[in-house]
């Protein structure tokens, strides 16, 4: 029975349940809703409960385990001689697999008998052209193992599939007798039924931690596999990036990290200054009108989507630069670069330094400026030595996050900085960063057991410690050196 | 008297006239106001020239050249068997077209009376590539058209287009080897006889993406509904989850242990790079679960996870917004602690949570480094079927289709690039728009 159905048939028993959940509790109480202990729809919510959910969980569970387990079964069955023809015992279940899936479109056409499709041999049939007559496309001979494999397969899920529908729908009746059964004007209905939405909300709010869990796993496993391939000091410590895909490639973190470092450097040379003084500007100097207007303009910035950012530096900021810049000053003819994509990375920053930057000098109390323009200190001499002090850390702190964000920063490098790994101090020389190679080594089609792909995801592992350990320090700063006011 | 005139002061400070120590406070003053006016000046301007190089760069792309001529469709060509059967008419492919509609334009040319050396191919090459495959299609789609005379209205090829845009001209035309000046110059006489007109077109909004040398034919249409399919996953996903998460916390959650490294982690994960989200996208969806590439599922996916934090903070917000004395009037009239969060503070803070679900999805919306990773970048003709299986299809989105077309070697992508991020940013426009009405119509001071 198709999936599908299963869901709906469980759903349709919910509300069912509901109906007869809500009326049997108020027959239990002489139709007097009053004699009731919680609200009639408690006790139909109740019932349905009772029959969805346990239904649900028992199916998710068995949808992840049933593969697995009939995979295991499966591969029993292939030889060592067939694994090691095919490369990976991998690649040979996936073309067990695309036969089975053969086999089944084969049989839904009407081109074999589902008799046919159990017991055909490689001895007697073509498999690969029959199969090629319904339009499932095999990528070389089936050998008589795979298919032997393969309708073992089918069998397997065959039956996997009756007895997961059975099990389900027994489990989604069982739930709503026994619920059904329980229904009685003292059962406490309400309680249970909120316990079950609290049950749901603190589900949801752990899909945070099993995201970050998610991050860390995945990209630790796959570190684990690259640095089984590649040696950890050559990476850590190598100075060359020339990955081959046909092997011997050096794969050294150093110039990636420092082409991130250098653009995030200038980025931030742009975006703290002008981004501190917009801050300062409109919380000290600019009347009412000016900061109604100027900070929406400014926080529009923020609001730009990476991709404008990074064909502005391809398409204008790149070609601006080498004209007027790097040609005549005979720094280089390129148009990506990393001035280009630091400086575009700056705009993109102001706002974030000044939204930070404005909120903690406006957090300053205002007794400490009217102390001190008491005691004859102009407005700057006011800012520089009295409110800049007191919101140090605070502005610290955003300058940190706004660090994490440039090292973390994609697609304005990708489009600006260029994809040479060089290690250069010319700022007008293309360079490239982590981020950049990420993106290179898995777009496209990637095999997931090169050195060349995995790397990436040790590139990751680096850039989620980096912009991490920023953040938490921007934190940490925040926290321990902030002033008091009180 | 006398004392005061001849003893000279220590310190000369008058009320009328400013020392010099005074003066150069006063200049350190201006000084410093005058860069705080430079940095707000320079982040607007910023601002206009992102914006501007992008419109003038891209508001072309709405409007294409077209050329209108008659074309007579030969029964002996279009369909050899004759007998008008779409499948037996389906093997003349595109190149059974191309002579047709080269012919049918040099016959166009010549009636118009327009001068020219040109040699017929040249001529057919003012067309654009896709002009037969559309052409095929609507001959297929009806095929009682054959052998009469129809009066089309075809695309010109990019670099036509490009002349009447202003990115080609005579001078750069003598360097191509993709247009000549003559073309050019026939281009011109027939914008004079009315065969070429450049108008709004609405295929760079509906139509799917074309190969790199048919610029003029790439639209839009798949990575639109891409791109909405993706939202359609991160709303029906992330709101609810981000909801209740963030009712969990504020205000059922004990204050232990647990519920911190919830918080410190949400905070954590709302500075996470993206990059990294399409890093976990790519192991878990779809070397783990087994789900395609290139699907909006698995991209809404990625970008749900990115936008919870979003949606989690600002529902925070909204949730702590509401004054406590609602929930104590709610308690105290009998209700219990779920009823009176479900039943009074969750719709007070309704239109905070939407506000900031809407600029969530906005952000969701522009981001690409992730779909990158998720394989998003293939390239896709194919819309993508009606949901729920159009999820499971491979689709592009908007952000990564300005990426793909910038990668491409013609300089008509540039053109097209930026058209595809005029269209993205008034997507953004709009839904950043709403989230301000709704909070200016709905918002509540306590």
């Amino acid at each position: 029975m198709p999936l599908l159905w299963i869901f709906v048939i469980v759903l349709v028993f919910g509300a069912v349940g509901y109906v007869m959940g809500r009326q049997r509790a108020l027959a239990s109480a002489g139709g007097d809703s009053r004699i009731l202990h919680s609200l009639p729809n408690y006790y139909g919510t109740n019932v349905s409960i009772f029959t969805i959910v346990p239904a649900l969980l028992v199916l998710s569970i068995w949808l992840i385990l049933q593969p697995m387990i009939i995979e295991r079964q499966v591969t029993s069955m292939i030889s060592e001689t067939a694994i090691e023809e095919a490369g990976s015992r991998s690649l040979v279940m996936s073309d067990v697999r695309r036969v089975a899936e053969g086999l089944d479109v084969a049989v839904q056409q009407g081109a074999l008998s589902e008799d046919e499709a159990r017991s055909i041999r490689t001895e007697f049939t073509n498999v690969r052209t029959r199969l090629g007559a319904v339009g499932v496309a095999l990528g070389g001979e089936v050998t008589a193992d795979v298919l032997r494999a393969a309708q073992r397969y089918r069998a397997l899920n065959a039956t996997g599939n009756v007895m997961m529908t059975a099990v389900v729908l027994i489990l989604a009746a069982l739930g709503l007798a026994y619920a059904y059964v329980r229904t009685h004007q003292e059962f406490r209905a309400r309680n249970t039924v909120e316990r079950a939405v609290l049950a749901i909300l603190i589900l949801a709010s752990t899909i945070a931690i099993m995201t970050t869990v998610g991050i860390v796993f995945s990209m630790l496993f796959e570190t684990f596999n690259f640095f089984e391939l590649y040696p950890w000091q050559d990476f850590f410590f190598g100075l060359e990036w020339r990955p081959s895909f046909e092997g011997g490639s050096e794969l050294g973190l150093i110039p990636l990290l420092w082409g991130t470092l250098y653009v995030s450097f200038i980025a931030l040379l742009v975006a703290v200054p002008i981004g501190l003084f917009a801050a300062i500007y409109m919380a000290e100097y600019a009347g009412p009108k000016v900061r109604s207007i100027a900070k929406p303009l400014i926080e529009i910035l923020a609001g730009i989507p990476t991709i404008v950012y990074g064909l502005f530096a391809l398409i204008t900021v790149g070609p601006m630069l080498r004209d007027y810049f790097a040609e005549p000053l005979g720094l280089g003819s390129s148009s990506s670069s990393v001035m280009t994509a630091g400086i575009v990375m700056g705009i993109m920053l102001i706002p974030f330094v000044s939204s930070l930057s404005d909120d903690i000098i406006n957090a300053v109390p205002q007794s400490l400026r009217d102390g001190s323009y008491g005691l004859g200190a102009t407005q700057s001499e006011t800012v520089k030595q009295v409110i800049l002090p007191a919101a140090l850390p605070g502005i610290v702190g955003a300058v940190l996050l706004a660090a994490s964000r440039a090292i973390g920063e994609t697609m304005i490098v990708v489009l600006g900085a260029g994809a040479a790994a060089k290690l250069d101090l010319n700022p007008f020389e293309a360079m490239t960063t982590v981020t950049v190679k990420i993106v290179g080594q898995l777009t496209g089609d990637t095999d997931f057991s090169s050195p060349e792909a995995l790397v990436a995801f040790a590139l990751g592992l680096t850039l989620f410690v980096i912009t991490l350990g920023l953040n938490v320090l921007a934190l940490y700063i925040v926290r321990k050196y902030r002033e008091q006011y009180e | 008297m006398t004392d005061a005139t001849a003893e000279p002061r220590r310190v000369k400070s008058s009320l009328l006239a400013t020392d010099d120590r005074t003066k150069r406070r006063n200049r350190a003053e201006a000084r410093f106001r005058a860069y705080g006016m430079a940095a707000v000046i320079v982040g607007i301007m910023a601002l206009i020239l992102l914006l501007t190089s992008i419109l003038s760069n891209g508001l072309s792309s709405f409007r294409q050249t077209f050329i209108t001529f008659p074309v007579e469709l030969v029964a002996e060509r279009l369909d050899p068997a004759g007998n008008r059967d779409p499948a037996e008419m389906a093997r003349v492919t595109t190149f059974g077209y191309a002579p047709l509609l080269g012919q049918a334009f040099v016959d166009h040319v010549a009636e118009l009376g327009i001068e020219t050396d040109l040699g017929p191919r040249e001529m057919a090459a003012m067309i654009s590539e896709e002009a037969p495959a559309q052409l095929r299609a609507m001959v297929l789609a009806n095929p009682e058209i054959v052998g009469e005379t129809v009066t089309l209205e075809l695309l010109a090829s990019g670099r036509i287009d490009g002349y009447f845009k202003g990115r080609v001209t005579m001078d750069s035309a003598e360097r191509d080897r993709n247009v000549s000046p003559g073309q050019l110059m026939l281009a011109e006489a027939m914008v004079d006889a009315g065969a070429i007109e450049t108008r709004f077109n609405w295929n760079f909004i509906t139509a799917p993406d074309a190969s790199g040398q048919r610029p003029e034919a790439a639209g839009l249409g798949v990575a639109i509904l891409g791109s909405f399919y993706m939202m359609i996953v991160v709303l029906v996903l992330a709101l609810p989850i981000g909801v209740a998460a963030s009712i969990y916390l504020e205000e059922f959650a004990p204050k232990n242990r647990v519920t911190d490294l919830i918080e410190v982690n949400i905070s954590n994960l709302a500075a996470v790079p993206s990059i990294v989200f399409g890093i976990l996208g790519l192991a878990i969806f779809i070397n783990f679960a087994g789900l395609p590439q290139s699907a909006p599922i698995v991209g809404g996916l990625v970008l749900t996870l990115m936008t919870l934090p979003t949606i989690i903070i600002a529902t925070r917000a909204s949730l702590r917004a509401v004054p406590p004395s609602i929930r104590s009037a709610a308690l105290g009239l009998g209700a219990s602690k779920m009823q009176s969060v479900f039943h009074h503070v969750l719709p007070l803070a309704a239109p905070g949570i939407l506000t900031g679900t809407i600029i969530g999805l906005a952000q969701a919306l522009g981001e690409t480094a992730p779909l990158l990773l998720i394989g998003m970048v293939a390239f896709v003709r194919e819309y993508p079927s009606a949901p729920p299986e159009g999820f499971f299809d491979p689709a592009s989105a908007l952000p990564v289709q300005v990426y793909n077309w910038t990668q491409r070697s013609d300089p008509a992508f540039v053109e097209r690039a930026s058209g595809a991020i005029i269209v993205l940013l008034v997507f953004l426009i709009f839904m950043n728009a709403v989230a301000v009405m709704l909070r200016r119509r709905f918002e509540r001071r306590w």
